[in-house]
Formats: C-alpha cells, sequence, structure tokens
C-alpha cells in the first residue's frame, strides 16, 4: 500500500473552475433563454385566450349549420355551414393529393435515391415549394387552371376557362402539404437502424416488400406527423383559397353532377370566411369573424393534439442502437 | 496461395475433457468442456468460396479465401476487429452488395451453383442472416416469422391456415415456442433480447434455409441467453451449414466444430476447433487465442 503511493506521487489538486466572469455570462444566457420562452408561452397563451373568450362570446351552435347569406347586419348574415364544409373538402383534396405523392418521393429519396442527380434536385426542389410563399403557389394555380386543358376542372363558358375551383384550390394546397409529408416521413425512415432494412433483405425479400411491409408500418408515426402538420397549413391557408376558390360565401356548383358539380365549382372556407368578416374584408362581421377563427383555431389545435397522441402511442419499444 | 484443403470430415476429433498439448500456448478454457459433445452424424458439403476477395473501394477487406462450408458442422470465423470476417460472412448471401464501393473477386458457390449468378433474394432465402444486434421488426412475434413465409410477387398470400404450422415450426426450431406459444400476437420489441436473437434465428430458419449465418449473434446478450443460443446452434448443425462469426473465442472453442482465424484480410489458419485451439499451426493465431493481441 505505502510502496504503491510512493511510486505514483499525489496528484497536485485540481485548479478552481476560473472566475466568475463567463459565469455571469452563463447567468445572462440562461434568463435571456427563460425570458424569452416565457414571452413565447405568454404570446400563445394570450391568443388562445383572446380566441377562447371572443369565441365563446360569438359561437353559437346555430352558427355550424346555417348557411352564409348576405345581409346589412348580423341577425341576417347566417352562419358559416358553408365554409366549415368547404375547409373540410379542401383538406380532404389536398391531403388525398398530397399524402401518396410525399410518401412516395420520401421513400425515393430515403431508400433508393438514384439517379442520384435526380435525387438531389428533387430534394431541392421540395424545399423551394416549401420556401415559396403561398400567394405565390396560388397566383401560379390560377395561370395552371386556366389553361383550356384543364378546363374541366373548373366552370369554363364560351372557351374561357374561369379557372377557380374546388379542385384548382385543392391541388395547389397541396404543395403546401407536400414537403412537410416529404421531410417527416424521410426523417421517419432514415430514423430506422440499417440492420432492419439488412435484416428483411437477409431472408430473401425485395426492398419493395422490404419498404411496404417493414419501412413504411414503422415509420408510420412520422407519416401521420407530417399529414397532420400539413393538414394544418392547409386548414390555415388562405391566399391560395381567396385567389382559386372564387371566394363565393356558398358552394356556387358548376354543373349539375351531384359531387362534381361542388368540387368544380367554387365556395368558401373558415379562412376566407374569416378574412371576409373581418374589418378589412367586405362583409365586416367581425363577430362572425371571431366565431368562425374560434371553431378554425379549436380544429387546429385538435389536430396537433392527434400528432402528440399519435407519437406517445408509437413508443412501444425501439432497438439498441 | 494454394488453396487450403479442408480436414476431411471423419477426422473430428472429439474429447469432453480435452486437455492442452502441453506447449504451453493453449489458452486455460482448452480444458473447459465444449457443447459439441458429439460429432454430427453426416457433413455435407454445401457452399465453398474460392479465393475470394472483396474491396471496399481501395481497401482490400478480405483477401483471397477459400473456405468450406458444410452442414453438419458449425464453422466459427474469429478474428480481431477489422480483420474482415464479417465483410467475408456478408459476401455469402451477397449482403455486401448493398455497400455501392463494394467488389468481389473469386467464386462462391452453393450446391455447386455460382451464387453471383443467382437471384439475390432466391439466394437470401437459402443462406439467411442473423445480427449483432437483435432486430425483430416492429410487429407480433407471429407476424415476424409469417413475414418471411409469404410470398412476395404474387398475389396470394398465403392464410393463417396454411401459414400457422411453418411459424410454430420455426419458432420451434428456435426453441422459442414454449415461451411464446400462449401470446404469439404479442410485439416482438417486448421481448427479452435473447428471446429477441431467439425470434430473429426463427425468422432466419422460417425461409428453409441451408446455410445459416450469425454475425456476433450473442455479443448483446447476457451469459444466460448466450448458453441458451449457443446449444441452440449446436442442435441446428445437422439442419444447416452454420457459419458463425464471433469475437468471443471460449465461445468459438465450445460450439465451432471448425474455426477459421482471420487476420487483416488473409485467412490465417482453418483448422479443426480443437487442433486449432490446442495446436495451432501459425503463429500469429497462437498469439491471437492466448490474447497477446486482439
Amino acid at each position: 500500500m505505502e510502496a504503491g503511493a510512493l511510486a505514483t506521487p499525489p496528484r497536485p489538486p485540481r485548479p478552481v473552475p476560473a472566475g466568475p466572469t463567463w459565469r455571469l455570462a452563463d447567468r445572462i444566457g440562461i434568463a435571456l433563454c427563460w425570458a424569452l420562452g416565457a414571452l413565447f408561452c405568454a404570446i400563445a397563451a394570450a391568443i388562445v385566450i383572446f380566441m377562447l373568450v371572443q369565441g365563446i362570446r360569438y359561437v353559437r351552435p346555430s352558427l355550424l349549420v346555417t348557411h352564409p347569406t348576405a345581409g346589412f347586419n348580423e341577425t341576417q348574415t347566417g352562419g358559416f355551414l358553408d365554409p366549415l364544409l368547404g375547409t373540410l373538402l379542401v383538406a380532404a383534396i389536398a391531403i388525398a393529393i398530397a399524402l401518396p405523392l410525399g410518401v412516395a418521393t420520401a421513400v425515393w429519396l430515403s431508400e433508393y435515391g438514384r439517379p442520384f442527380a435526380l435525387a438531389r434536385l428533387t430534394e431541392s426542389a421540395v424545399e423551394m415549394v416549401a420556401g415559396t410563399p403561398s400567394i405565390v403557389l396560388a397566383l401560379f394555380g390560377t395561370v395552371v387552371f386556366s389553361s383550356p386543358a384543364l378546363g374541366f376542372l373548373s366552370r369554363s363558358s364560351g372557351g374561357v376557362v374561369f379557372g377557380r375551383s374546388f379542385f384548382a384550390a385543392g391541388a395547389i394546397l397541396s404543395l403546401v402539404a407536400l414537403p412537410l409529408i416529404v421531410s417527416s416521413t424521410r426523417e421517419g425512415l432514415q430514423a430506422i437502424p440499417t440492420h432492419l432494412r439488412e435484416a428483411s433483405l437477409a431472408v430473401g425479400k425485395t426492398r419493395f416488400a422490404t419498404v411496404r411491409r417493414i419501412l413504411l408500418p414503422t415509420a408510420r408515426p412520422s407519416v401521420v406527423t407530417g399529414t397532420m402538420l400539413g393538414l394544418g397549413r392547409v386548414i390555415g391557408d388562405t391566399a391560395i383559397i381567396v385567389i382559386l376558390l372564387g371566394a363565393t360565401l356558398r358552394f356556387n356548383s358548376a354543373g349539375h353532377a351531384p359531387l362534381l358539380g361542388v368540387l368544380k365549382g367554387t365556395g368558401s372556407t373558415l379562412t376566407s370566411y374569416v378574412y371576409q368578416n373581418s374589418p378589412s374584408g367586405e362583409g365586416n362581421q367581425p363577430s362572425k369573424a371571431y366565431a368562425a377563427a374560434f371553431v378554425l383555431l379549436a380544429i387546429v389545435l385538435v389536430l396537433n393534439a392527434a400528432v402528440e397522441i399519435v407519437r406517445r402511442r408509437s413508443q412501444v419499444g425501439s432497438w439498441n442502437p | 496461395m494454394e488453396p487450403m484443403s479442408p480436414p476431411p470430415a471423419r477426422q473430428l476429433v472429439v474429447g469432453e475433457h480435452a486437455s492442452p498439448n502441453g506447449n504451453g500456448s493453449a489458452p486455460a478454457f482448452v480444458s473447459a468442456p465444449r457443447r459439441r459433445v458429439k460429432p454430427s452424424q453426416f457433413a455435407i458439403d454445401r457452399m465453398l468460396a474460392e479465393n475470394v476477395s472483396i474491396s471496399y473501394g481501395q481497401k482490400e477487406a478480405v483477401k483471397d479465401v477459400t473456405l468450406p462450408i458444410r452442414q453438419g458442422e458449425v464453422l466459427a470465423l474469429i478474428g480481431p476487429s477489422g480483420c474482415g470476417k464479417t465483410t467475408l460472412l456478408r459476401s455469402l448471401n451477397r449482403l455486401t452488395e448493398l455497400t455501392s464501393s463494394a467488389s468481389l473477386r473469386g467464386q462462391i458457390t452453393l450446391d455447386g451453383a455460382d451464387i453471383s449468378l443467382m437471384d439475390p433474394t432466391l439466394l437470401r432465402r437459402r443462406v439467411t442472416m442473423v445480427f449483432q444486434q437483435p432486430n425483430p421488426f416492429p410487429l407480433s412475434v407471429y407476424d415476424n416469422v409469417a413475414y418471411v413465409l409469404r410470398e412476395q410477387g404474387s398475389r396470394r398470400r398465403p392464410g393463417p391456415r396454411l401459414l400457422d404450422g411453418p411459424v410454430r415450426d420455426a419458432l420451434s426450431r428456435a426453441g422459442l415456442l414454449d415461451e411464446v406459444a400462449d401470446n404469439l400476437k404479442h410485439p416482438a420489441l417486448k421481448l427479452s433480447g435473447g428471446q429477441q436473437q431467439r425470434l430473429c434465428i426463427a425468422r432466419a430458419l422460417a425461409a428453409q434455409p441451408e446455410v445459416l449465418l450469425l454475425d456476433e449473434p450473442c455479443s448483446a446478450l447476457d451469459p444466460q441467453s448466450t448458453q441458451v443460443i449457443e446449444d441452440l446452434i449446436v442442435k441446428l448443425r445437422d439442419d444447416v451449414a452454420v457459419v458463425i462469426v464471433t469475437h468471443n473465442l471460449q465461445q468459438a472453442y465450445r460450439i465451432a466444430d471448425y474455426v477459421g482465424f482471420m487476420y487483416l484480410g488473409e485467412l490465417v489458419e482453418y483448422g479443426s476447433g480443437r487442433t486449432m485451439f490446442s495446436s495451432p499451426r501459425e503463429q500469429r493465431t497462437a498469439e491471437y487465442i492466448s490474447g497477446a493481441f486482439g
């Protein structure tokens, strides 16, 4: 024991960590983070509470089931049944396009990625679409959907294509949701350890079977998250709706085919309804705007809650990294 | 390099209480009992790697290896990290092809047929693999095995009635059936590590392979699970050719009929497990198994 102690002389005591200067900076940094975090929470809370109070003041169940009408005061203008259904319709179209397209793109980028140059190009294209303001997408949409070749997707008379319809708005809105679905699905796929893919290939499964039966089911929570986030963006988008949906208060069908007519026709959504009835809109009925905004916010909050539930439920177990 | 001629199968010398031969180089565990208590009744040549070299880009990971793989015997590949043993193992069912920079020279045959000419999915059903990490699919126990049995590409997927027998059979061959029989719908990721690894073995066996490749199957497991799996490997030896890569020399000693020692990509020595550990021919082998490096 003593011999050992002699052989290795005791280490000199560690120097005391340097003075309080960096500690102060550290403290200021932490305080700043705290303050900003608290500020952010306060802002979010203010929005929710404000909308909640205003909403509860003005929301009546009857508003949800009455058609809107033009009128001079609030007793005449009715409810917002059409915008509510319009929101659901537009969201359904957008997701129906964006989900398969986004998942397929993500699978290709993550699992195949060949040809390399095209994959990189696609990546940048997706990022570019993600960064494009929706009003620009909407303008682009008016050009595309006014072309005679796509006349069957909206109302047309005498060879002039109107170019505004649920089809048009839904298709362009799918571009808003697409990047979110692609990136979320891709992240989910890339989080799956490589040895799981190899395990599937090593028992004689094809790449496609591996993707279809193992990888996509494993990445499902990410797909759902991306879809929900995309759905939130779609529901909340105003510019595309105002420009491409025609912003007629009620469903204005083109033709007499039951669903097709509606889809080819114009209408409104909750966002365009809020815009219309805000103090700067033509309707200028703020109480209706508050009520509709409250319903809109409630839908988005429910979606967020759904994302959280899916995330938590998916924690079944995992492989050690 | 002259192709190494494998020792004939019947020359197996079996000693339950083998003793070191006294040259001082045999490690202490050589006197320990081995799991392989009896030689297999027969040994059939299944695969043959001839002058196989594998490179990743410029780096040669496996150099001119010639090695037979026989049903009825457990072949263990040992060697320090990075010696190419896992690469060699992965090349046996063409998993190396997943790495785009990998290239292979030489020939590997399965029952006389060149594997590079086979459809990789068919080859991988005949030569299946179990990995170092237990990696069950995030499905139920049942579906993990049934997934392998369901034919891909055909519209008609075998129904539950057709699958049930083979699934249970594979699970029982992997020694897992008794533990999971009452709840086959149990999520596989909730099994213990040892159970997960046996499920992976069941999955690999479900394809009815001729060769089973095991890449350090016990390195992530506790000693008891390791023991269960070692017993299992020895039992499987008669039905499938087993190749196991292991870092654990004592494991190789306990279960292997033949051992290949690899070092820096070369197959330094190949011989029966007992000879290899008690009287290695090569200096490097002797050093490695006595713990001088590795």
